[in-house]
C-alpha cells in the first residue's frame, strides 16, 4: 500500500504532519511515537527574536474544543537553529517551520536563515500579528497577503513555501487563489478561530488575553468546509486541519480535497494520536480495497 | 515503559460531600511516581470535555496509584461515576516534583484542602522528623487525616470554623512554629500547597521571615508534558511551564 504523497517538491511517507504549536519542538513527543513514522513535522511557530509570550490563564476549555492564547510565545530564530533543529534533524521526517512576524522584512529574514539552514519546508504563519506592535494583518488583508507571499518566495530558492490562512474571512477561497498566484507551494488551513469564554460567577474572560484561538473537534465541521472551498479554488495543495481526532477524520479532510493533514490538539489528549491516525488511514484504505492513498484525496462525490 | 497507559479503577471511594479516593492499577508496567509529581487523567471518552485533568498522586502503593480528588466542574463531575474495573488512560509521572529537605532543616508541610495530595506524597517518603499542616473550611473538606496521623511528623490540623481541630488557618499554625523554632535556633524549609490566597499569605511570611521553601502551583493544562505552552506561570526567569520545570518551584521565585 502506499501512502506517499506530494506537496510541492517535498515527498511524504504518508500525509500526517503535527500542527504548528502543538507539537513544541518534537521533543515532547519522542517518549510517546516513533518520529521517524511521520510525514513531517511542523514546529512551533518561530519569530525573528524570543517572545515571552501572555500572562496566563492562557487556555481553557469549550464544549469539544479549547481556547487558547498562548500569544506565540517561542525561543526566538537564533536558538531554534542552535539547539533544535540539530535534534529534529536526526529523525527521517520532514522538518517545516511555521514562521511569523511584523513585517515583510521579518518573515523573508527568517525564510531566508532557515533556508540556509536546508530544513524541508516553511509555513508562514499569517493569523496572529501582534498588531500593538505595529505589525500589520497579512491574514485578512489580501493585498497585504499577496505582497507577503511573493515577497518570501522571491528571497528563497527551493524551499517548499506553505501559506497558513486565517479562517476569519467570508471568502477563504480568495486567499487561497491569492496564495497561489504570489509563488506559495501549498496552502494549510485552518487556523484557530478567534473566539472567547466568560467565567460568570466572577464576571470575567476565562482567558487573561480576553479572546483566544478555537481548536478542536468544534471547529472541524468549519474546517472541512473551508478546505474544500480552498482545494476548488487551487491547483496547490492543501493541507487540511481543525479538530482532527482519528484516521476517520483525516480521510474526511482528504476526501473534501486535502493532500495532507495536520494533527493539532488531539496530541494534548493522546501523545499517539499522530501514528495512531497513520495507522488507522491504512486499515481504511485495505478495508475500501484502494492501493494508493491519491485515489481519495478530492474523491467526494455528490450525487 | 510508556507513560501514557492504561489504568484500570480499583475503588473510587466518596470521602466527604465534596471529594473521593480514587484508586487506579496501571495495566502495563509504569514508572515511579516522585513525591510532588502528578498524572493527566481521562475523564470520559467523549470530547467534551475535551482534556485530560492533573492531578497530584496523593499515595503509590506496590500495586496502585491513589488520588483524592474534590468534584468542582464538569470534569470532576465525571471523575465521581468512575466505576470499578473500568479502564482509563492517563499519563504520568509527569513534571518536577519536590526536592528533598537539605541537611539540618526540619521540613513545615502545608496541604490546603486538596492540596493535603501533593503534601502528603512528600510526607510520606520523610525519614526525618516534621510538622505536617493540614487546613479546610470546614470539618467536611478536610481530607486523608487518619492517614496524618499514621505519619512520622507532628500533624496539626485546622478548620476556618473551627468544626476540626484548631480553628484557625495554617498560615497561623505556621507562624507560630516558625517563631518557636527560631528561638530555638532550628532552620525550617516550607512544602505548601493550596489555595493561592494560601499561598500568597505563605510566602509573605517566608520573606518576612527568611525563610525558603517549595510551592507546588497548579494551572490550566492542556497536554501536562510541555507541548502546549499553556500552563505558564510568571518567575524571576520569565515564564516556566508548570507542567514541566514546575509543579514545585522555590517560592522565591515565584512572581504573584
Ligand atoms: C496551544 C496551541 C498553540 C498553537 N500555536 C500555533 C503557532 O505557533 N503557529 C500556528 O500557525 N498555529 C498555531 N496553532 C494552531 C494549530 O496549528 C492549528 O491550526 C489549530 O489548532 C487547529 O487544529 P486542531 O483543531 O487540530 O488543533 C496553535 C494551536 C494551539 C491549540
Ligand atoms: S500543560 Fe501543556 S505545556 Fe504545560
Amino acid at each position: 500500500m502506499d501512502l506517499t504523497v506530494h506537496i510541492g517538491n517535498l515527498k511524504l511517507k504518508n500525509p500526517v504532519m503535527t500542527a504548528s504549536g502543538t507539537f513544541g519542538y518534537g521533543e515532547e513527543y519522542s517518549e510517546f511515537i516513533n518520529l521517524n513514522r511521520l510525514g513531517a513535522i511542523v514546529v512551533k511557530g518561530i519569530s525573528l527574536e524570543p517572545m515571552e509570550g501572555n500572562p496566563p490563564p492562557r487556555i481553557c476549555e469549550t464544549p469539544c474544543g479549547m481556547l487558547n492564547a498562548i500569544g506565540l510565545q517561542n525561543i526566538g530564530l537564533k536558538r531554534f537553529l542552535g539547539e533544535k533543529l540539530p535534534y529534529l534533524r536526526k529523525f527521517n521526517t520532514k522538518v517545516i517551520v511555521n514562521i511569523l512576524g511584523n513585517t515583510i522584512r521579518d518573515y523573508i529574514r527568517l525564510a531566508q536563515a532557515l533556508e540556509d539552514e536546508r530544513v524541508d519546508g516553511i509555513e508562514l504563519n499569517v493569523s496572529c500579528p501582534n498588531v500593538k506592535k505595529g505589525g500589520i494583518i497579512f491574514g485578512t488583508d489580501k493585498k497585504m497577503l499577496g505582497r507577503l507571499i511573493s515577497g518570501v518566495r522571491k528571497s528563497i530558492k527551493k524551499t517548499l513555501l506553505i501559506t497558513k490562512l486565517f479562517p476569519n474571512t467570508s471568502n477563504i477561497h480568495e486567499f487561497a487563489k491569492i496564495a497561489e498566484d504570489s509563488g506559495s507551494d501549498a496552502i494549510s488551513l485552518i487556523n484557530t478561530i478567534p473566539a472567547m469564554a466568560i467565567d460568570i460567577e466572577i464576571w470575567r474572560p476565562k482567558l487573561a488575553n480576553i479572546t483566544g484561538g478555537l481548536s478542536g473537534p468544534a471547529i472541524r465541521p468549519v474546517a472541512v468546509r473551508m478546505v474544500w472551498e480552498a482545494s476548488r479554488a487551487v491547483k496547490i495543495p492543501v493541507i487540511g486541519i481543525g479538530g482532527t481526532m482519528n484516521s476517520d477524520d483525516a480521510i474526511e479532510f482528504m476526501l473534501a480535497g486535502a493532500t495532507a493533514i495536520q494533527v493539532g490538539t488531539a496530541n494534548f489528549l493522546n501523545p499517539k494520536s499522530t501514528v495512531e491516525i497513520i495507522d488507522g488511514i491504512e486499515k481504511y484504505l485495505k478495508k475500501k480495497g484502494i492501493n494508493n492513498i491519491v485515489d481519495i484525496i478530492g474523491a467526494l462525490c455528490y450525487a | 515503559m510508556s507513560r501514557y497507559f492504561r489504568a484500570k479503577v480499583v475503588s473510587n471511594l466518596p470521602l466527604n460531600k465534596k471529594s473521593n479516593l480514587l484508586t487506579l492499577r496501571p495495566l502495563e508496567r509504569a514508572k515511579n511516581p516522585e513525591p510532588g509529581q502528578f498524572y493527566m487523567i481521562e475523564v470520559g471518552n467523549s470530547y467534551d470535555p475535551l482534556l485530560k485533568r492533573p492531578f497530584s498522586y496523593f499515595r503509590k502503593t506496590s500495586e496502585d496509584i491513589q488520588f483524592l480528588y474534590a468534584v468542582r466542574g464538569k470534569g470532576t463531575l465525571l471523575m465521581k461515576d468512575f466505576m470499578e474495573g473500568e479502564i482509563i488512560n492517563i499519563i504520568g509521572p509527569l513534571g518536577t516534583g519536590y526536592p528533598k529537605p537539605s541537611r539540618g532543616y526540619i521540613a513545615v508541610l502545608i496541604g490546603g484542602g486538596t492540596g493535603i495530595a501533593s503534601i502528603f506524597s512528600l510526607a510520606e517518603r520523610l525519614t526525618k522528623n516534621a510538622y505536617i499542616l493540614h487546613g479546610a473550611k470546614c470539618r467536611e473538606e478536610l481530607l486523608a487525616v487518619n492517614e496524618l496521623k499514621s505519619l512520622k511528623g507532628e500533624s496539626f490540623i485546622c478548620t476556618d470554623d473551627g468544626s476540626f481541630g484548631e480553628k484557625g488557618t495554617t498560615v497561623e499554625i505556621l507562624e507560630e512554629i516558625l517563631t518557636q523554632n527560631s528561638r530555638l535556633k532550628t532552620q525550617n524549609l516550607i512544602y505548601a500547597c493550596g489555595p493561592r490566597a494560601m499561598l500568597e499569605a505563605v510566602s509573605k511570611l517566608a520573606a518576612d521571615k527568611g525563610i525558603k521553601g517549595y510551592f507546588s502551583l497548579v494551572e490550566y493544562m492542556a497536554c501536562g508534558f510541555g507541548a502546549c505552552l499553556g500552563c505558564a506561570v510568571k518567575t524571576v526567569h520569565g515564564y516556566k511551564r508548570v507542567c514541566k520545570e514546575g509543579p514545585v518551584f522555590p517560592i522565591e521565585e515565584i512572581v504573584w
